[in-house]
């Protein structure tokens, strides 16, 4: 690591999120951390109370009330956007930084159509002309490969299906002039042919546009074949981290593993699946060392008491946080 | 007539929805959710339905048990056309089909017990109560790997996962023969999806049970069922044991984008992507000829214009 | 080869905690933390206390229920009389406590008729459907027509004024509006699993609605009531301000302004105190409503779980 000619666009250090609910301060992201390249695609995994979402949303600093940032950075291009004020986040979000969501309809007015909205973006982000504006929008609609530009722009969202709501939105968002886009469960709500559309344009995008992609996503399928690097997330923290490669064919963590070797396609049809005994924790009561050694089949005496550091594996940069490589790791 | 060895027949099923549009000359929108199925299931075994959006596997498992009365067609039940079923038949039919809903957190009343939950179908349809129908329903949380002392819970207290346990508690309750999943694992997490899928394959073995598990995950379709049915716009385009169609040999062009287009960690699995252009089409407005012309990669013109037979369990013109 | 039961069993400490906090104490938690909703229940709760246990609050129990005191009339405060007397001598706050009877009873009677009949009226038409809703709706349609001050007055001119017509009267106009809000929810609940749940049990459909539907539209029903309270104790004062509802010697507080009005330039005790005490009570019972509305919705409420 160090290399002088890599370029990070984002880096986020050591956040740590809580939300004050009626029932108690659940602890949504407990110190994560991680590095997405220019022009890679990142994805962050894992399942529900993870903290993978809020972290998502922390980095257009837009975590929503009662959540608070306890702690950490998020540098984007170098800069601390925690620290950045309401008005230069505005001109940030939908700007250089963009967010699609799992259900595009619900990013988009009901009653407005799609050429109002973009138009709308991209003029808020850049001193074009209504005309220009216009031809601008159209241009991206053919890169994300909308048929028909002209029908799109006046069509209601209603009358889009979610694929094309879905392209509207990259377009939406690579309009305004987006280096960088936060995709939160992008296909999960899509047909799987529909998904491999997605998919498929976001990689053309990444590699035509240099956009870099943060895919935030509980499918290690979609990882395995979209990503080249990946941050596996449990209870709010990062417990492996490195190439897609090293991390789903070569997991270090006993959750990594659990979790790969849980999905059917790891057992010949008609054998039991691996099953990781317990459930997520919720939140709620903070469990004292590693957070996943009440479920972990390897655990050790010292996982309930201290919480693992993150760990160096290879040169690659594969880390993970597990006591199993405490000793004799490459610091 | 039907099959004997089968335990549930669908035969040329069809459900069409209705609607009417605008009041002064009002014109009806015809949707053909079920397109003439036919399909058997043997007793105990899985029949895999997989499709996208709009294929009518949903509108399938509600037909089969008349929860959404088909249009056309016939649902034999051992046997027994289950549309001129008496009064005596129909009850036994409550007893034994069953269903459980995808989504675990909205298929249990926000306001009832964990007790009342479970007992429902045995406070509806039998004499239990009192003590013998909490033993009961405890026998039954125990069967999926819960606690007993949870009677006085509500739902909203438990994970996604542990709500599917006591939704497969309930739909067991009445002994049934034959259970409709309808996308149980979708809502929830891959380590417990694992856990609900081994939960499940114990239970068949154990209790005899027939399933019919709809899905969108081939994945998880694949992994538990013995046959696969693939559905495209209300209509079943290839029907075939699942392992035969995940390891090569499926034959319609539907199925094999379908194959390539679902995700997966492992490696060997991974295929050449055949991307399909376009949506699936309004099944209002459906395509002429086979419904999948429009997006076939191998489209050939008889392709429009005519509906395709259906070869060794294969609906299309070029097989 | 399948995996054993025992492997997928679930231990007892996987199951959350019982300290898991019930919907009920989320809204109570949420309810006492807002300071106007709390005083807005001590303040009705002082008139309700009043209404309930007047014999035993005033000296002045008779007068309260009719009896003059000719020689004290129109008494300004004093020490004796705490709110002053009335035109015929009577203690003020004692008129007020008995007042309260009459005035609160009808609200909460008015109320009560009214979900009594249009809660279950809106859940079978929100749940069958088809022409039973049609019917039903076009029935509700024709009884929200009805303004209740004019079916006041045709039925005391039918049956002469008392406090029951009043009461029918109100109620009469009112139960279509719980209907639609039944109604409304009884449609978006239909489409819950839990009841194609119980559909598919084989539970018929009268006791899916008497024992799904019904219970769960009951918490919109409720905020709803509330904050109409107070606005049947309005309608039931206006009707008695003109003379229709209430008669004398019964102490109401809709009469009491009616006939304190004349007297109110010079003698503004009289009118004044029970202007003050509906006031406060549709007041409270508005702000009691609002808060409830807030408390009972989860997101309003501020209880917004972690994210993903």
């Amino acid at each position: 690591m160090g290399d002088a000619m890599t370029d990070t666009i984002l880096q986020v250090d050591d956040l740590h999120i809580r939300f004050e609910t009626y029932a108690g301060t659940v602890h949504a992201v407990n110190g994560i951390s991680f590095e997405i390249q220019r022009g890679e695609m990142f994805g962050l995994v894992g399942e529900s109370g993870c903290g993978k979402s809020v972290t998502g949303m922390a980095l257009m600093n837009a975590i929503p009330s009662p959540g608070k940032i306890e702690n950490g950075r998020v540098l984007f291009n170098g800069e601390d956007i925690l620290q950045k004020n309401e008005a230069q986040m505005q001109s940030l979000r939908g700007g250089r930084i963009a967010m699609i969501f799992q259900d595009p309809t619900a990013s988009l007015n009901p009653v407005f159509t799609i050429g109002n909205q973009i138009l709308r973006q991209v003029r808020q982000h850049s001193a074009r002309s209504r005309k220009e504006a216009e031809e601008h929008a159209f241009d991206f609609f053919e890169r994300v490969g909308l048929p028909d530009p002209k029908r799109i722009f006046s069509a209601y969202p209603h009358e889009l299906s979610g694929g094309m709501k879905q392209r509207v939105m990259i377009a939406m968002g690579l309009a305004s002039g987006a280096e960088f886009l936060i995709a939160d469960e992008p296909t999960t709500a899509l047909d799987v042919t529909i998904q491999a559309q997605i998919l498929a344009l976001l990689a053309e995008l990444r590699e035509k546009e240099n956009l870099s992609i943060l895919l935030i996503t509980h499918d290690l399928g979609v990882v395995a074949e979209t990503c080249e690097r990946v941050a596996v997330a449990y209870a709010g923290r990062v417990v492996e981290t490195g190439q897609v490669d090293s991390v789903l064919y070569a997991p270090k963590h006993p959750y990594t593993r659990g979790l790969l070797a849980a999905l059917p396609d790891s057992v010949q049809h008609g054998q039991p699946l691996q099953m990781i005994k317990g459930a997520v924790p919720d939140g709620l009561r903070p469990i004292a060392g590693c957070p996943f050694h009440p479920r972990c089949s390897d655990a050790m005496e010292i996982c309930s008491i201290k919480e693992p550091a993150q760990v160096q594996m290879e040169d690659d940069g594969h880390i993970v946080a597990c006591h199993l490589y405490g000793e004799g790791a490459n610091v | 007539m039907s099959n004997p060895s089968s335990l549930l027949e669908v035969k040329n099923l069809s459900k069409v929805f209705v609607s009417r549009q605008g009041w002064l000359r009002p014109q009806e929108i015809r949707v053909h959710a079920l397109n003439g199925v036919s399909l058997n299931i043997p007793e105990q075994s899985t029949l895999g339905v997989v499709g996208e959006s709009g294929c009518g596997k949903t509108t399938l498992g509600r037909a089969i048990l008349w929860l959404t009365p088909p249009t056309a067609g016939q649902v034999f039940f051992d046997g027994q056309d289950t549309a001129t079923a008496d009064k005596k038949t129909i009850k036994r039919l409550y007893h034994e089909t069953q269903m459980v809903f995808q989504n675990p957190y909205t298929s249990f009343d926000p306001r009832f017990t964990v007790l009342q939950c479970v007992a429902e179908p045995l406070v509806t349809h039998t004499k239990l109560r009192g003590d013998p129908l909490r033993k009961r329903v405890r026998e039954l949380l125990e069967q999926v790997g819960m606690p007993g002392n949870i009677l006085n819970r509500y739902a909203h207290e438990f994970s996604g996962g542990q709500l599917q346990r006591i939704a497969v508690a309930r739909a067991l309750a009445t002994n049934p023969r034959f259970i409709v999943l309808d996308e149980p694992t979708s809502a929830l997490d891959v380590s417990v999806q694992a856990q609900i899928l081994n939960l499940l394959q114990a239970l068949q073995r154990e209790l005899k049970l027939t399933y019919l598990f709809i899905s969108h995950d081939l994945s998880v379709v694949q992994h538990i069922s013995d046959q696969v049915a693939v559905m495209y716009l209300g209509k079943v385009v290839e029907i075939n044991d699942a392992k035969t169609i995940f390891s090569g040999g499926a034959k319609h062009p539907y199925t094999q984008a379908l194959l390539s287009a679902m995700p997966t960690v492992a490696k060997e699995r991974q295929r050449e992507q055949i991307i399909l252009q376009g949506s699936v089409p309004n099944s209002a407005n459906p395509p002429s000829g086979c419904a999948f012309h429009p997006r076939c990669p191998v489209a050939q013109p008889v392709c429009s214009q005519s509906e395709p037979p259906v070869k060794d369990s294969v609906a299309c013109h070029l097989v | 080869m399948t995996t054993t039961f025992s492997e997928l069993e679930i231990t007892a400490d996987e199951i959350p905690h019982d300290g898991h906090i019930s919907e009920l104490s989320l809204m109570w938690r949420a309810f006492r933390s807002d300071p106007l909703a709390v005083l807005s229940l001590v303040i009705l709760l002082i008139f309700i206390f009043g209404a309930i246990f007047a014999p035993f609050l005033t000296p002045y129990a008779a007068q309260g229920q009719g009896d003059p005191n000719i020689l004290e009339k129109f008494n300004p405060p004093s020490k004796a009389h705490l709110l002053g007397t009335d035109y015929l001598g009577r203690d003020v706050l004692a008129r007020i406590f008995y007042g309260g009877r009459s005035s609160l009873s009808i609200g909460f009677l008015v109320v009560f008729v009214a979900v009594l009949i249009g809660v279950p009226l809106g859940a079978i038409a929100g749940f069958y459907g088809g022409w039973i809703d049609n019917l039903l709706m076009r029935i509700t349609d024709i009884f929200l027509a009805f303004p209740p001050l004019l079916l006041a007055i045709a039925l005391a001119a039918a049956l002469g004024p008392s406090f029951t017509n009043t009461m029918i009267a109100i109620s009469f106009t009112w139960w279509p509006w719980y209907a639609r809000l039944v109604r409304a929810q009884t449609i978006s609940l239909k489409e819950r699993s839990f009841i194609e749940a119980a559909r598919s049990i084989g539970v018929p459909s009268w006791k899916i609605i008497l024992t799904h539907v019904l219970p769960n539209v009951m918490t919109p029903v409720m905020v709803q009531a509330t904050m109409d309270l107070g606005s049947a104790i309005l309608v039931g004062a206006s009707i008695s301000f003109i003379g229709l509802g209430v008669q004398p010697p019964t102490a109401d507080w809709g009469t009491m302004i009616s006939v304190g009005r004349i007297y109110f330039l010079e003698r503004p005790w009289y009118a004044g105190s029970a202007g003050a005490a509906i006031f406060l009570v549709v007041l409270a019972f508005n702000l009691l409503g609002d808060a409830l509305r807030d408390a009972a919705d989860p997101r309003t409420r501020r209880s917004v779980s972690a994210g993903r």
